[in-house]
This record gives C-alpha cells, sequence and structure tokens, in this order.
C-alpha cells in the first residue's frame, strides 16, 4: 500500500468507487480528461483541513470519515415528492426540480418563453457541448477548491440557462433542488447561467427538504452577466436537519450590468457557500443581501468575495446571521478593488446576533485596495440585542419573549427588505420567523 | 391613582432620588420642574420598570398595588405609559405592526379580547384624526428616520391608541418647535379625561401654556421640595431656580443651578 492511499480517508475512497461505478458515457472527450483530472486531484489532497485558510473555521474531519456513495438515479425518479411543498408566491416562471441530483420531469414545468433557453445540463451536453466546454473543462488545483473538484468529477446534471441579448423576462425562473431521500448518497449539481447583453433575468435557487436522510450534495455555479444585463439572484437554503451541503457561484458581471443576490441560509447540518462576484466591467453594481438564522449544532459557513475589477463599479452587502442553540456561523466578507479600478464603491456590513451562550459565530471582514479614489466601508459585529429597543417594547406592553422574537426578527428582515414582491418578501419573512426560536411569555 | 412615598432609586451606584413623594389623584395633570440633574427623567424611568434603576426605599401604589412589583410590559397592562423622552429607532419593526402588538398584548394580559386587523385599523384611523398624524407614519419602521418632531408626536400617537391611565411624559417638549409643540399639547389635551391622570415633566414653563397642570412641583436634589398651581411654573419661569434655596437651605445651590448648567 502506498503512502498516498494509506492517507486516504474513506470519504475520498468512496467517491473512488462512485467515479468508478459511473457506466462509461458518450461524454467529450474533453468533459472525460476534466473528470479524471479532477478526480485525481481530490484523491490526491482530499479535502481541506482548517490549517488552510478558507477552511479555517469549517472543520471537515467528521465528513471525512463518511462513506458517500452514488445515487441510486432509479430510486430518485420513483421517489415520491410533494411538488407543493416548494412553491413560492410570485415564482411562477419554468420549474427545474432535482430530486437527490436526478432531474424530474414529470415535477418540472416546462414554459416556452421568448428569449430564454433553459434546460437540464444532461441535455445541453448531448445537444450542444462545445457551448459548455469553458465551463466544464475547468481544473481546479487547489486543495480549498476539494468540492469543486468533486463536482466537477462526479457531476452528471444540472441547469443551464441563456438568456438571449435584450429579453426582458418578467416571470423568476424557478431550480429546485430536493435532498434527503437517500442515505449517504452524494449529488453534484453544476448551473451555467449566460445572461445576454441588456437582457434581465431573476432566478430562484432553492434547496428543499424532501427526506430526513443525511446526505452530501454539492452544487456549482458559473454566471456570466454581459454588458447592461440585469440579474435577480435568490437562494433559499431550507435544506434537510442532516444534509452536508457544499456550494460555490462565481458570477462575472461586464460594463453597466448588475446583479442582485439575496441568501436566506436555514436549513442543512453542514452547509457552506462560496460566492464570489467579479465586478469586471466598467460601472457594475452588485447588491448581496443574506442572513442566516441558525440552531440546534448546524454550522453554517458563507465565504463572500467580490473583485472591483472595472472602473467606477459599486457593490453593496448587506449581510445578518442569528446563531442559537449550539450551532455555528462563519461569514467572511473580502473585497478587492483591484488596480485601475478607479471610482470603486464598496460597502460591507456583516451583523450577528449571538440567542445562546453555546452558540458561535466568526466573522472576517477583508478589505484589499489596490486602485486609487476608492470608497470603501467595512463593517462586522456580533452581539446581542439593543436593549434600549427591548424596553421600549415592553414599554408598550409586550412581552419580553415576545419582545426579543420582533426584534430578532426585524434583525434579519433587513436582508429581504429590497425584495420587490411584497408576497414573496412576506413568504420569506415567514420562513425565517419559523426558524427563529420561538421564546414563550410567562 | 397613585402614591409615591418617600422614593429612593439609584443609577450606576449613585443615588439620584431621595426620599421623592407624590401622590397623583384620577384626572390631575402634575407637572414636574427641575433644574437639570434633579431626577425628572430618574423618576419616569423607575415608574416604567426600566432596568438599572435601583429603588432603595420607599413604596410606589399604583391603583392598590405594588408597582414596583411588575415587570415593564406588566406596567404597561395596568395602564402606565411613558412617552420617552429619546423614543428607540426600531428598524424592520413596521410602526403598525408593532403598535397592534402592543395593543394586543396588553388587551390579552387584561384578559381582554385581541382585536383583528380590521378593528384595529379602524381604531388606528380615528386615532389619527384626532392626533392630525399622517398616515404614512403608520406605514414606516418604529422611529425609523423619523424627525426630532415625528417622533414626539408617535409617543403621542401610540398613548392614544394604547389609552393609558397613567401617562408620564417625559420631557416630551425638549427639541419641538412651537408648531410641534402645539401639535403635541393638543393631542395630551384630547386624551385628558376624569379618569385619565398625567405626569408632564419638563424643563420649561413653555408647555403649560398649552397643556394646563393642576399641580405644579419642583423637583430638585431627587425630591419634591415645592408644590403649587400653574402660577409656580410662572415663578420659576421668571425667577429660575436659585430662590428655592433660601427656603430650602439643605439643598445645595449647585444642585438647584442644575449639575449640568
Amino acid at each position: 500500500m502506498s503512502e498516498a492511499t494509506a492517507l486516504r480517508t474513506p470519504l475520498v475512497e468512496s467517491q473512488i468507487q462512485a467515479a468508478a461505478a459511473r457506466p462509461p458515457g458518450d461524454e467529450p472527450a474533453w468533459l472525460a480528461q476534466a473528470r479524471s483530472e479532477n478526480l485525481a486531484a481530490f484523491t490526491a489532497g482530499g479535502l481541506p483541513d482548517t490549517r488552510i485558510e478558507a477552511w479555517k473555521y469549517t472543520a471537515l474531519r467528521a465528513l471525512g470519515q463518511r462513506r458517500i456513495g452514488p445515487v441510486d438515479v432509479d430510486a430518485a425518479l420513483r421517489a415520491t415528492v410533494d411538488s407543493t411543498g416548494f412553491v413560492l408566491p410570485g415564482v411562477d416562471g419554468p420549474r427545474l426540480v432535482f430530486v437527490d441530483g436526478v432531474f424530474r420531469a414529470d415535477l418540472s414545468t416546462a414554459q416556452d418563453v421568448a428569449g430564454l433557453q433553459v434546460m437540464p445540463l444532461s441535455r445541453a451536453l448531448r445537444e450542444q457541448p462545445e457551448s459548455l466546454r469553458f465551463a466544464l473543462s475547468r481544473h481546479y488545483r487547489e486543495r480549498a477548491d476539494a468540492f469543486a473538484q468533486l463536482n466537477a468529477a462526479l457531476g452528471f446534471d444540472g441547469v443551464v440557462v441563456r438568456v438571449a441579448p435584450g429579453a426582458k423576462l418578467s416571470s423568476p425562473l424557478h431550480m429546485v433542488f430536493a435532498g434527503g431521500t437517500q442515505a449517504e448518497a452524494g449529488s453534484h449539481l453544476r448551473v451555467v447561467v449566460d445572461v445576454g447583453a441588456e437582457a434581465a433575468v431573476d432566478v430562484v435557487e432553492h434547496h428543499v427538504a424532501v427526506g430526513e436522510a443525511s446526505h452530501l450534495a454539492t452544487l456549482v455555479t458559473d454566471i456570466a452577466v454581459h454588458d447592461d444585463a440585469r440579474l435577480g439572484w435568490l437562494i433559499v437554503q431550507d435544506a434537510g436537519v442532516a444534509a452536508t451541503l457544499v456550494r460555490r457561484t462565481r458570477a462575472q458581471l461586464g460594463a453597466r450590468a448588475s446583479a442582485t443576490v439575496h441568501a436566506l441560509e436555514l436549513g442543512g447540518a453542514l452547509v457552506r457557500h462560496d460566492l464570489a462576484c467579479d465586478l469586471a466591467g466598467q460601472g457594475a453594481h452588485l447588491e448581496t443581501r443574506g442572513v442566516f438564522v441558525i440552531g440546534r449544532r448546524q454550522h453554517v459557513d458563507t465565504q463572500l468575495s467580490i473583485r472591483h475589477g472595472g472602473r467606477d463599479t459599486t457593490s453593496d452587502a448587506l449581510w445578518r446571521g442569528v446563531a442559537d442553540g449550539r450551532a455555528r456561523g462563519v461569514f467572511r466578507g473580502a473585497i478587492v478593488v483591484a488596480e485601475g479600478a478607479d471610482g470603486s464603491d464598496a460597502a460591507l456590513s456583516n451583523k450577528n446576533l449571538l440567542l445562546s451562550a453555546d452558540a458561535e459565530i466568526d466573522t472576517k471582514p477583508e478589505l484589499e485596495i489596490y486602485a486609487d479614489e476608492v470608497k470603501a466601508a467595512h463593517g462586522a459585529t456580533i452581539g446581542q440585542l439593543d436593549e434600549r429597543a427591548l424596553f421600549y417594547l415592553r414599554s408598550r406592553g409586550i412581552g419580553l419573549a415576545q419582545a426579543r422574537s420582533l426584534l430578532t426578527l426585524a434583525f434579519c428582515r433587513v436582508a429581504l427588505a429590497d425584495i420587490s414582491d411584497e408576497r414573496l418578501r412576506e413568504h420569506l419573512g415567514e420562513l425565517l420567523d419559523k426558524r427563529l426560536p420561538r421564546m414563550a411569555d410567562a | 391613582m397613585l402614591k409615591i412615598d418617600n422614593l429612593h432609586a439609584r443609577v450606576e451606584g449613585r443615588e439620584i432620588l431621595k426620599g421623592l413623594s407624590l401622590t397623583v389623584n384620577a384626572g390631575e395633570v402634575h407637572a414636574i420642574m427641575g433644574p437639570n440633574g434633579a431626577g425628572k427623567s430618574t423618576l419616569g424611568n423607575v415608574l416604567s420598570g426600566r432596568e438599572g434603576y435601583e429603588v432603595t426605599a420607599g413604596s410606589v401604589i399604583y391603583n392598590g398595588t405594588n408597582l414596583l412589583d411588575l415587570e415593564p410590559e406588566e406596567r404597561a397592562a395596568a395602564g402606565v405609559f411613558l412617552a420617552f423622552q429619546y423614543p428607540v429607532e426600531i428598524p424592520g419593526v413596521n410602526n403598525t405592526y408593532f403598535l397592534r402588538a402592543a395593543l394586543n398584548a396588553q388587551r390579552k394580559r387584561r384578559g381582554e379580547e385581541e382585536l383583528d386587523s380590521m378593528r384595529f385599523l379602524k381604531l388606528v384611523r380615528e386615532k389619527l384624526k384626532v392626533m392630525q398624524i399622517s398616515d404614512e407614519l403608520l406605514h414606516r419602521a418604529v422611529n425609523e428616520g423619523f424627525s426630532g418632531g415625528e417622533k414626539k408626536r408617535n409617543e403621542i400617537f401610540q398613548m392614544a391608541v394604547l389609552e393609558p391611565k397613567l401617562a408620564i411624559l417625559d420631557e416630551t417638549d425638549s427639541g419641538l418647535d412651537i408648531d410641534a409643540l402645539k401639535q403635541v399639547a393638543g393631542g395630551v389635551n384630547a386624551l385628558r379625561s376624569p379618569d385619565r391622570s398625567f405626569i408632564v415633566v419638563t424643563h420649561y414653563q413653555r408647555l403649560l401654556d398649552y397643556i394646563e397642570p393642576d399641580f405644579v412641583h419642583v423637583l430638585a436634589g431627587g425630591r419634591i421640595v415645592e408644590s403649587g398651581d400653574k402660577s409656580l411654573a410662572v415663578k420659576l419661569e421668571e425667577q429660575g431656580y436659585a430662590w428655592l434655596a433660601d427656603i430650602h437651605p439643605d439643598i445645595a445651590r449647585a444642585e438647584l443651578a442644575g449639575a449640568k448648567a
């Protein structure tokens, strides 16, 4: 037995087996090569440990000891799923539903929308593989990218969205990732989004639980927003209590393009999201709004990185976190203003509430500026509820527990404030409210 | 209705109230005036149950119960209302939602039926008319981005909706221009009734031109040192507080001049 083999964790071993078990499809040679290179990199490096800066607060030792098998595709196709459970008000565009990583045409709704092409990635790979070559032939080299390696090695489906230049879509597209019907199964999906110049589209990335089984899901998303285009991206993460969910989203914005990202992190056991946005074009604008509400022993880690590459680019980030029980929240907000990106304006605010003495939140703002005439504001806090506000509410007759709930919900809802569809905003507010610990008045 | 007897209270280890006694009967309006640092705001905070105010001696009996035994929300449900000198901004909590939650929490505690949103809105519309407050204020977050005048009007509007039995106005006139002052005073006057009492804490006599008190008290050195009718307020306005030192040699002249002045 070689030394490298001796170091292999059960997770790594099981992933090698999962890759070997995959039937050889008639994939393009470049894709097969990308798979084997990424698998080799994953096998060699394994999961990142906490000595790697990007994983400092998220330990993966326990995950490394698990054996994650491939998804039973037939079982995923047969699994009974109540699709009413993931309806969101106002989200009435085409819907693509995946159950444990397997596309379910029967639960999805296709719509013929002018200027919009949306299809499962497996189909796009059959019909137009070359158009995906750039996104899918990436070779991840860093150990920090272990899950992207795994995703590239084992992923076989996902979503491809293309919005034609100038097309303004009014109905949000709904991607549903339902998980939890198969114990210790791994699902790996890719999403590729291309928003043409001057086009506009809203997309919802929705993670839901359809079972309580512990499982591993990875999702890698690549987004291009071309010049003068607009993208709205809403993430509703309501995965199951035993889910391990690792996502990586990369977005690149062209000149005067704008993107708004909202993220609600509510579910899952071990959850990670790397969200990297590159404001490459002059005058590009990015808004990110996010909130996590976690309890029990949940671990939710968001790594936001924003790069101002073009001149006069603007970004505004507002993130909130609430942790109860023995939960641990992690937020890293890194802003880089590249050389030459003069006139850029970046603001980042991250505020967190600890509701229990055993909960923990780690927040780490980072700012690197290599350009001139830049405005940057940066702030992160971890604290408890404002005593003055609590007393104000109580002095009006609201009991202590209700006052706490009200203020905590308000603290979170700030992240939803600019969702324009009122019904959707209210619905998401209720989702948050349900997650907040119930404190009964005596 | 309210009987405060020999009240001593400390804040951060410092004794602020030193034997304050005051009796307020139903329907009466009592003005409490005094120099800075006399303990005026402390009285309002002690009566409404704010944390950090330690009562070391004395008693406060409100309608037969020991008010100091009650939590702030219990005092509110029992009819005690404090109009804050500095109303707190609460981002993310809608004004209307807050007020309905407050009213219903009070009603529930009193064993009364809670109001549904229709009946609540009807009540709010009635009160809005009386208070001359714009509808738009209701849809905003509590006090967030309100001007000084709007905050104070919002306090009085809350009072109108919650209909307390004992309202304590803590320097509600501070920072108001004359028009806002008149509006606030008009709101208070509209709420005067035989079964509702007011304690109006103020630094200036000006407010009392618009809210006519039944009694005027001077709070200095942590206790009531002088009581009278509204003519006392006029005398204070004309002569300041220094003359009180001749009558009350135990109170230091510096305290009467105002600790911060």
